[in-house]
């Protein structure tokens, strides 16, 4: 867990974060998690309970739980393509470069976006996956990515800005794209009803920030993530 | 699709649409005279530059507009997928499992927007057909026109990989209109999660078409798009199919999201493509006008 205070966090990203309150309009918001966690034991900016790591509230906790899930995402491909699966195939090792790389831009996007009121460094626990083998690797990444995409659909409509709303779209889709590409590579159906209603109406399955986090703490050492307030 | 038609149904849903335009009455009248007078050629950007003008960024939308939107281009590109899947030859039987997964998705899309519209549906989408050959589009993107020099894609049914061209087009403006119109269906919950869910199953699309196209034509395009122009398409001649294939990736090589240079992070290229960029309402119908039969 990030250690970092308040105040040096301030400090050195300053310029980051102020662009970011402008950008967001969310000075009160952000203003208001900043006082009240300064008052209590912290993590990063939210304020924290001795057992769970709360999300905390409104547009911050949206972006948080977004952070929290691009964290283990990149960690994942940072992993897979440090120590790649046995037989790994030059244009596999390209296109999970790819992906780690875009993980990796979401990750610090909203790692500066967030500045002083982003949850600290999350410790992942990928212990269930064989990173040797490439069926393992490919079906947790298409575990992580469908988890990605049916994550962020569900929480758009409790994101309050307009533009954080676009932005949330301009990271789903290419996350869907990852979806789609780790599906060819483990050649099965590019949609199917566990993802997508296919039998009904199309759509996406969305997942609420409540299952989504059961899911995603699976994979997270230490304290759960929860956002009580997220519904 | 009849284009002052179209203009009507904004006008219905919107009664403030000849409001927000310039003379009031005399743009529509402009419109007209304007038709008569010049080539069909020339009419969408017209059409395009009253759209500016009457929906500004700042401009907001009915949910029913939206919809209607959205379904303008469901109906084109499930047409596209039904004339495709009609023609015999055009379609490798290893690819049609696939393909048409994608049109029955697609189909199912089409029917949810036409459920939720119910009576709100614009007469000019509701005179629209998504069946094999419908009269309504036209594919080769020469908006109807009969001279085959300025069609942009005339092999569209002929030529499995200018199929596939246009058919990732289509699924790529789609992942850009539902980005860009997803503003305008904030405090609606139900139909802004709707869009939302139905965005990511465009995306996924798209990346199945990307990736089947560097397999089948050697296509240098990744899944995600990387960069903008040809670089982003992966459609580089003949000059009408680049210049229209690029219209569909117009600003994907921005760098910088809400102030943050990404690619102070990661690679430009792979800045580019960790995010999708939307289009407005108007960029969307200038691509769309390319396909409409008047």
């Amino acid at each position: 867990m990030k250690t970092t205070t308040q105040e040096d966090v301030l400090a050195k990203e300053g310029m980051a974060r102020r662009s970011f309150l402008k950008f967001a309009g969310a000075g009160a918001i952000a203003a208001g998690v900043v006082a009240t966690a300064s008052s209590c034991q912290k993590h990063g900016g939210v304020v924290s309970d001795p057992t769970a790591i709360d999300l905390g509230t409104g547009d911050l906790a949206v972006l948080n739980y977004a952070y929290a899930l691009e964290q283990l995402e990149a960690a994942f491909y940072t992993q897979v393509v440090s120590s790649p699966y046995a037989n790994i195939t030059t244009e596999e090792r390209s296109f999970l470069t790819d992906i780690r790389d875009h993980e990796v831009a979401h990750r610090e996007f909203f790692k500066a976006a967030l500045s002083g009121n982003a949850i600290g460094a999350l410790t992942p626990n990928f212990s269930k996956i064989n990173f040797g083998d490439r069926t393992s690797v490919l079906s947790y990444a298409k575990a992580f990515e469908d988890l990605g995409v049916s994550a962020y659909n569900g929480a758009g409509y409790l994101i309050q800005n307009a533009d954080y709303l676009v932005l949330a779209g301009k990271i789903v889709s290419v996350e869907a794209r990852h979806a789609a590409l780790i599906r060819l590579l483990l050649g099965i159906a590019i949609e199917e009803d566990t993802i997508v209603n296919v039998s009904g109406s199309g759509l996406e399955l969305s997942q609420t920030p409540q299952k989504v986090l059961d899911q995603a703490n699976q994979f997270i050492s230490g304290k759960p993530l929860i956002a009580p307030n997220l519904m | 699709m009849n284009l002052l038609n179209l203009i009507e149904d904004i006008h219905t849903a919107d009664p403030e649409f000849q409001d927000r335009i310039s003379p009031r009455r005399a743009a529509i009248k402009n419109i007209t005279s304007f038709g008569t007078k010049v080539a069909a050629a020339a009419l969408p950007f017209a059409f395009s530059t009253l759209f500016k003008k009457a929906y500004g960024q700042s401009a907001t939308r009915s949910v029913n507009d939206v919809l209607n939107f959205a379904l303008t281009a469901e109906i084109a590109e499930l047409g596209l997928y039904n004339t495709g899947l009609g023609r015999t030859g055009l379609i490798p039987n290893q690819d049609r499992p696939a393909i048409t997964l994608l049109r029955d998705v697609e189909t199912k899309h089409v029917t949810f927007l036409k459920l939720q519209l119910g009576n709100n549906i614009s007469p000019s989408n509701a005179a629209l057909s998504f069946a094999a050959n419908t009269p309504n589009f036209d594919y080769t993107g020469n908006k109807g026109s009969s001279n085959a020099a300025t069609a942009p894609f005339p092999t569209v049914f002929t030529d499995y990989n200018v199929y596939l061209a246009v058919l990732n087009a289509f699924e790529d403006t789609g992942v850009r209109a539902y980005k860009g119109q997803a503003p305008f269906l904030k405090g609606n919950a139900a139909v802004l999660t709707a869009a939302l869910n139905i965005h990511s199953v465009e995306a996924r699309h798209a990346a199945f078409l990307r990736r089947l196209r560097a397999i089948r034509s050697g296509a240098a395009i990744k899944p995600w798009i990387t960069g903008d122009g040809a670089t982003a398409s992966g459609v580089a001649a003949p000059a009408l199919a680049a210049t229209a294939a690029a219209a569909v990736y117009a600003g994907e090589a921005v760098t910088t999201q809400a102030g943050v240079n990404i690619a102070g992070f990661v690679s430009t290229s792979a800045a580019q493509e960790a995010f999708d960029e939307p289009l407005t309402t108007d960029q969307v119908l200038a691509i769309l006008t390319n396909f409409i039969r008047p």
